[in-house]
């Protein structure tokens, strides 16, 4: 089985971000980046199923981002997986969803897959649109946000639990599929030691627009940011003291109903 | 030398970090409190190659450097400093030394228990009357066919009751000046073993301090590592790494002592502001931080001499001078910001407190510390005025 | 292309969401920009019924779909649903609620027609002749404006509880039956059954009422104080990832970075101590209530009703107080 997971180096989620002076965009400085949250769940259920197939199953890293991104890649490699495809291009810098699905397409387009994992989206752009977009472009099923995933005995088919408001939606599918994965879906293994020395010997396949066959930057000029807002400051909290509790509870409640209207 | 670390060591740091803040923290309280050795805290670590981080690949090992067990050691102290004992003990003293001088055999009947975790590896040099004074131990061993005879017993062993193997340090013949001394590997279910009085601490709590008695107990010959007399070389040939690896647990206690600090200190209010925002809180947190710098520098560089295989006995007495020096005042000023309640247990500030005070103990006293240190300076200038 | 918008409106369990008439209002937003009207589509089971909801909103044509191949959600049925509606309507704006459905729907029709789409917006407006939305970015500790560079449908998936429900005209719209355009057989990937979430309450994404639970509940069990106050006023148990993490509470529940965004009317936050990444989760809340022992907590300095004591007092005190005056 060949499974491809899907990687983006994103600010780690303790990271303090801040807009920068110019107003383009966040201060990089100083500021840790990691492999996307949700992309370890992904990476883990590769893993997972390499594990359960056995044979030549093979867990292939692809990953869009700067030269730096080599670090989350290696992460991955440590993790278990076999080998990774990495693309960077100087002319990158924040591609927007189509523009990184097209160039994943291409990538992926040269590659063997029966499932491709992903994290159910990236925690910088917060878009959760480029496993879609993939694949209808690599015209494959789609399941988002995935917490069980389990696949069939011949594995032609998986079923898969996706989080929805209030249950668990069950999808049947076809493989190949693209599948985002959610927190609770398994328990991302550490990179062992062992792991981190056999990680520097795997291959990381570099590649460019150019090697990809693009002369310039593909999907994008569909929006423009307009402006960077920092979160509104929090307004004054009311503390509400009496000398007994049920008296402090009893204020609340009338605050609750007579001025803040919300019982 | 560079003290930046590289792709690989930032792996490896991270990997012992996102473990010891989800794995370790989730046991700490519960181990700290209750005196509890955490067996599978340790089966984990073993799985992950934190008990064979050293050794090479041939003896199950990964062949990183010592930079890479400090990381590790660091690491695990910001958030469990007794669990870092064990794993310190294990691979900077009993893996290294079967490595180092043992045969070949005692090698490959070892070494792979030992970096698989299967047997946790403790040292036993100290005895009433003998410690930092290595040349003084007494526990004899009398060779007896095939065999040596140990009788006697060593105090306040790390772990030794969870034991797979023992390196002790006895002596063979009184009467040879500095080839009095031998190391043995020992089991602990060979005949004549047994654990003796179980300590109790001030601090360290999750790791176990026992004493070691040896009545007749037999050990092969085989078992000596090295040769019959090599025990002193020995004992004093493995002090750097063990050093190294309680500058380590200094470096990340202090750490703990100063995010506690911080958080606390930007919380908590008197007299209308943020204690944070006095200038008495601010000073010590500079100061603090730029003590933490400074120790870090020391340790890391101390490790990378060693790594490089240079001779390092005073730049790793330095670091474990400072270090566990620095970790005491950063504790100590740590509780003096959290006040009254860094004095209860709600706060980690007052495990870290109790746990930083052996550092300046254990592994050769500050006073020792010293002593290696001046020795060697004064060795230098004599070297200068003879030149 | 036009400048009409297509709403979409979600069926689950046979019932309209409520994010539909929030989308009608954001619809309406747009509409006064472009001059255009205001078209929905409803697909699934019951789809004709619910259909009425939106009748009454101003709302020009309801197309609705209820097929063998839209029985069950399909991001490839539905999408092609939408996608075909969106080419033949020419739809310059094309709405749907940010819920997993929408979310997973938006994106694939999207590819298909081309477009471009803002995902989870908390906010529209109109100027230069273009809708610009406000989103969320790095999880929700910053905000964009963004607009499109023109020339493609934009999809918009928009918050659930930030646009307030658009009001009644009275305007009937026509209502109108169409076919899935798509076989059963040529969908790869198809639900089949929904598990509800144990508890029969509502979900923290959708509830108007969240009461969360911190590490300070010390217990699973002690869930059921919040779970009594959640009932009463018909909202959701909510948990930090402290509490998630200590196996207190399931992981649906947990609001915060790693879990829901949650955006409810009432957010009554129970011993927690409000670490930025669950402060990330709940902040837009409408009204936050802080009950905490430690007054130096930071979820106090986002809540706007505070009290300082031990959740164990104040809570059950809380439940009977409200249900005095319920």
């Amino acid at each position: 089985m060949k499974i491809i997971v899907l990687l983006k180096r994103v600010p780690d989620s303790e990271a303090k971000i801040l807009i920068n002076k110019e107003g383009t965009g966040i201060r990089e400085d100083g500021v840790k980046f990691v492999i996307n949250t949700y992309d370890e769940y992904a990476i883990e259920e590769g893993l997972l199923m390499k594990e359960k197939v056995g044979g030549d199953s093979k867990v292939t890293v692809v990953c869009m981002g700067p030269d730096e991104a080599t670090e989350a890649i290696r992460t991955a490699l440590a993790m278990g997986a076999d080998d990774a495809v990495h693309i960077a291009d100087d002319s990158l810098s924040n591609p927007g969803p189509f523009t990184t699905a097209t160039i994943m397409a291409k990538a992926i387009g040269d590659e063997e897959f029966d499932i491709i994992f992903c994290g159910k989206q990236a925690i910088d752009d917060d878009m959760a649109q480029v496993h879609c977009i993939l694949a209808e472009m690599l015209d494959i099923p789609q399941v988002s946000v995935a917490i069980a995933f389990e696949l069939s005995d011949d594995t032609t088919k998986a079923t898969v639990s996706r989080r929805i408001e209030g249950g668990d939606e069950k999808i049947d599918t076809s493989l190949p599929v693209i599948v985002s994965c959610d927190k609770g879906l398994n328990d991302p293994r550490y990179a062992s030691l062992p792991g981190i020395m056999k990680a520097k010997k795997k291959e990381i396949r570099k590649k460019s627009l150019a090697d990809l066959g693009f002369s310039e930057i593909p999907g994008g000029g569909r929006s423009r940011i307009l402006k960077w807002l920092p979160l509104p400051k929090g307004g004054e909290c009311r503390m509400v003291e009496a000398e007994e509790t049920p008296d402090a509870v009893r204020e609340l409640v009338r605050l609750l109903r007579e001025e803040a209207k919300v019982i | 030398m560079c003290i930046e670390l590289t792709e690989e060591e930032r792996m490896i740091q991270k990997t012992a970090r996102d473990f010891a803040r989800k794995d370790i923290a989730a046991v700490v309280e519960e181990s700290n409190r209750n005196g509890v050795f955490q067996d599978d805290i340790y089966r984990k670590l073993s799985e992950l190659g934190f008990m064979g981080m050293t050794m090479p690949e041939e003896y199950g090992g990964v062949g990183f450097g010592n930079l890479c067990l400090v990381l590790a050691l660091e690491e695990i102290s910001r958030v469990c400093p007794s669990t870092a004992i064990a794993v310190s003990v294990h691979n900077s003293l009993t893996n290294h030394i079967i490595f180092r001088w043992g045969s070949g055999d005692l090698k490959k009947k070892y070494l792979p228990r030992m970096t698989s975790g299967e047997a946790i590896g403790v040292y036993a040099l100290t005895e009433p009357n003998a410690g930092s004074d290595v040349a003084a131990v007494r526990m004899s061993a009398v060779r007896d066919g095939n065999e040596y005879v140990l009788n006697g017993s060593k105090i306040l062993i790390s772990t030794g009751d969870k034991a797979g193997v023992i390196i002790v340090i006895a002596c063979t013949d009184p009467e040879k000046r500095t080839r009095h001394l031998t190391a043995f590997a020992v089991e602990p279910d060979f005949p004549g073993f047994s654990i003796g009085k179980i300590e109790h601490k001030m601090g360290m709590k999750a790791s176990t301090t026992v004493e070691l008695v040896f009545e007749d107990c037999r050990v092969p010959a085989s078992n000596v590592i090295g040769k019959e007399g090599r025990g002193m070389q020995i004992a004093l040939g493995s002090l750097d790494g063990g050093r190294i690896g309680i500058a380590a647990q200094s470096l990340g206690i202090a750490q703990t002592a100063l995010d506690e600090a911080v958080l606390f200190a930007r919380e908590r209010q008197q007299f209308g502001k943020r204690i944070v925002d006095f200038q008495a809180t601010r000073w010590k947190i500079a100061d603090m931080a730029t003590n933490i710098e400074a120790a870090r520098l020391l340790v890391y560089r101390a490790a990378r001499l060693r790594d490089a295989g240079r001779a390092c006995s005073k730049e790793v007495s330095m670091a474990k001078l400072f270090a566990s020096r620095i970790a005491n005042e950063a504790v100590y000023d740590a509780l003096q910001i959290h006040g009254g309640v860094g004095y209860t247990e709600e706060f980690k500030i007052e495990r870290f407190f109790r746990d930083a005070r052996v550092l300046e103990i254990y592994e050769g006293t500050s006073e020792i510390q010293r002593i290696v240190i001046s020795k060697k300076i004064l060795e230098e200038y004599e070297q200068m005025y003879l030149a | 292309m036009t400048g009409d918008i297509l709403v979409f409106g979600e069926i689950r369990n046979g019932e309209l969401k409520k994010v539909a008439r929030e989308l009608v209002y954001g619809a309406r937003t747009i509409a006064a920009g472009t001059g255009g009207s205001i078209d929905a589509l409803i697909v699934g089971t019951g789809a004709e019924t619910e259909a009425a909801k939106l009748a009454s909103l101003g709302v020009r044509n309801i197309a609705v779909v209820d097929d063998e191949a839209t029985a069950n959600y399909s991001s490839e049925g539905y999408a092609t649903v939408l996608a075909d509606l969106v080419r033949e309507g020419d739809y310059g704006y094309i709405l749907l609620g940010a819920t997993a459905m929408g979310r997973d729907l938006g994106a694939r029709a999207v590819a298909k027609v081309d477009g471009v789409m803002f995902s989870d917006c908390v906010e529209l407006g109109f100027e230069d002749g273009a809708c610009i939305a406000r989103r969320p970015v790095y999880s929700g500790k910053l905000y964009v404006e963004i607009a499109p560079t023109g020339g493609r449908p934009v999809f918009i998936t928009i918050r659930p509880n930030n646009l307030p429900p658009a009001e009644e005209t009275g305007d009937g719209g026509e209502v109108t039956a169409r076919g899935a355009g798509i076989d059963l057989a040529a969908i790869r990937a198809i639900a089949t059954e929904i598990a509800p979430l144990a508890g029969g309450r509502p979900d923290v994404t959708e509830a108007d009422v969240i009461i969360s639970g911190g590490r300070a509940m010390k217990d699973a069990s002690n869930f059921k104080i919040l779970e009594d106050l959640a009932d009463l006023l018909g909202g959701a148990v909510g948990a930090s990832r402290a509490a998630v993490d200590a196996g207190f509470a399931e992981q649906p529940l947990q609001v915060g970075q790693t879990g829901k965004v949650v955006n409810p009317k009432l957010y009554i936050a129970c011993g927690i101590s409000g670490a930025i990444q669950h402060l990330a989760g709940m902040r837009t809340s409408k009204v936050i209530v802080a009950i905490n022992k430690d007054s130096n907590a930071p979820i106090f300095e986002k809540a706007h009703y505070g009290i300082v004591g031990n959740l164990f007092d104040v809570v059950p005190v809380l439940t009977e107080e409200i249900r005095k005056i319920l």
